[in-house]
């Protein structure tokens, strides 16, 4: 290969922090939505899949430069998820939980055909968005191993998101809200606050960390096209069930072992690389054969 | 008991509440004038925490008015009347466990914007029930029961209302922390805060409340100043356990 064990170990280091960071990204919005309604949320991969959209059109079609066609994905996912909490879940808040479900399930397909019959099912490229490719192109060199600067700054973007992300969370009234919102709706509606409104926030919050994570993943796989959703969603999911769904740094820790275990084991045994998909859900086998809460999950209480 | 001049805080006309086809409520009138300490005493099952529910918004009223302060806030959304300046203790203290004690409190005053004024109504919280203060940063649920009924009143005291409701504050209360919960009742109330009191515990209730409603299976049976109630045969026998 060229390399000395230490600088493959590296490279593939900074491969795997980034994929699990961007998965994290992705499992947080699954888990805050499940920690406050119980719900999962299938179409929350297909909102990142909005949120790249948002970006590719904004630079296609009015000459967005790169950043602010991320800031437009970023606020139009936040928008797009408090609406479809508006429009699908709300009305559904006292119903069974299997009808809330079928419903976000539905509202994938809805997002999916919708993409589909909008913007066409051909893909896209992602470059087109950046006139100026040098950023994308740029490599270091650490102890030896190349990394792409973008690798680099997809790392720090993302430890900054969830820098803010801690913060809001347990350092704002409107976190603690959620919080609050998790363990007792009616009390908290008793203490004066607007349930719903919280409640759109956190689906707001989630797409918007969902379409961060869209835009910076369709710089490193620039393949455009309505069912890119689905598999980083499905493997977010998986993170979330594995670190423990409703802990947020559950999701985190699920995301980075996930990334952390398909790059490892696709750079170590080259020969399983044909079943990249597969770790993701032999992990969540496992952990649901020892562990069923998830790593840092509490055992669920089912109330009756 | 309403002379005339005398202002309501609340009111209640002709109420009726369901729960699917259950009649829970059946067209009960209650009025809680200023200044006081009103008591709804009955059995379990009676309506009780039916009513403050209501009043609450966290049930809705099949027919009937609620009106505080003169305004009609019938099924108005819980979080909106909370605004309005009513708070409430609900059953069984619903203490935020993974919040701090802190944040438990802050929770009560989510709605407010007077830095200066939460601080001295922590100040006047802490001389009522010194205890918090020493467990500030401990999470609510690894409260002791007494010290969760204390942070559940503090809580709603935080939001500085107008009418505060409590939903039996002695329920599961040794002895000796009853009489303080009632001690400390009536020092809110004589600082002016207006008080409905649910409590199955109804010598209690009736020896610090100055009018009572007695309420059996959503009806209200009878009616009328504390001190007469708790010299009444039929409270005495059902609910004071004399004969």
């Amino acid at each position: 290969m060229g390399y000395s064990p230490g600088t493959f170990f590296l490279q593939n280091l900074f491969n795997a922090t980034m994929l699990g960071g961007l998965y994290a990204l992705i499992a947080v919005g699954y888990t805050m939505v499940y920690g406050i309604l119980r719900l999962i949320n299938f179409a929350h991969g297909d909102i990142m899949m909005m949120g790249v959209y948002f970006a590719f059109y904004a630079a296609t079609i009015i000459y967005a430069p790169p950043l602010l066609a991320a800031i437009i994905a970023i606020a139009g996912a936040a928008g797009l998820g408090f609406l479809i909490d508006r429009v699908a879940y709300k009305p559904l808040r006292n119903a069974p939980r299997i009808s809330a479900l079928i419903t976000a399930i539905g509202m994938s397909f809805f997002l999916e055909s919708f993409a589909v019959v909008v913007f066409g099912a051909i893909p896209k490229s992602f470059l087109d968005v950046f006139k100026d490719k040098t950023i994308l192109n740029k490599v270091l060199l650490v102890g030896g191993a190349r990394i792409p600067l973008l690798t680099f700054l997809v790392i720090l973007i993302t430890a900054g998101i969830f820098v803010v992300l801690f913060w809001i969370v347990y350092k704002t009234k409107i976190g603690m809200a959620m919080r609050a919102i998790s363990m007792d709706i009616p009390t908290t509606s008793l203490m004066g606050i607007n349930v719903d409104m919280v409640i759109g926030f956190t689906f707001a919050l989630g797409s918007a960390l969902a379409a961060a994570s869209g835009v910076m993943w369709a710089m490193r796989f620039p393949n455009v096209y309505p069912y890119m959703g689905f598999m980083p969603g499905m493997k977010a999911f998986i993170a979330a069930v594995v670190g423990g769904i409703g802990s947020i740094p559950g999701a985190i820790i699920g995301g980075l072992l996930l990334g952390f275990i398909e790059i490892f084991a696709v750079a170590y045994f080259p020969n399983f690389s044909g079943y990249r998909d597969a770790f993701a859900f032999i992990i969540l086998i496992i952990i649901l054969l020892i562990k069923p809460s998830g790593i840092l999950g509490k055992k669920a209480i089912e109330k009756v | 008991m309403s002379e005339a001049g005398e202002k309501l805080v609340l009111e209640i006309k002709d109420l009726h509440v369901y729960y699917g086809a259950i009649h829970a409520i059946k067209g009960i009138s209650i009025k809680v004038p200023q200044g006081k300490i009103i008591t709804l005493i009955g059995a379990n099952g009676a309506g009780k925490t039916t009513t403050l529910s209501t009043i609450s918004g966290l049930v809705k009223a099949r027919s009937g008015k609620i009106f505080f302060n003169g305004v009609d806030i019938t099924n108005k959304p819980a979080h909106a009347i909370n605004r309005m300046g009513i708070a409430m203790v609900p059953e069984g203290r619903r203490i935020f466990p993974g919040l701090t004690v802190y944040e438990n409190l802050m929770m009560g005053a989510y709605n407010r914007k007077d830095k200066e004024g939460i601080k001295e109504d922590l100040e006047w919280i802490f001389s009522l029930f010194p205890r918090l203060k020493e467990r500030l940063s401990q999470m609510g649920g690894t409260l002791s029961g007494g010290e969760q009924q204390m942070l559940a009143i503090s809580r709603a005291l935080m939001s500085r209302p107008r009418l505060l409701m409590m939903d039996e504050p002695s329920l599961g209360l040794a002895p000796i922390l009853v009489e303080e919960v009632f001690e400390v009742i009536q020092k809110i109330n004589k600082e002016g805060t207006t008080i409905l009191l649910v409590e199955q515990n109804a010598y209690g209730a009736l020896r610090i409340s100055d009018y009572g409603y007695v309420l059996e299976t959503g009806n209200i049976v009878l009616e009328g100043p504390s001190s007469e109630l708790l010299e009444n045969e039929m409270v005495k026998k059902a609910y004071l356990g004399m004969s």
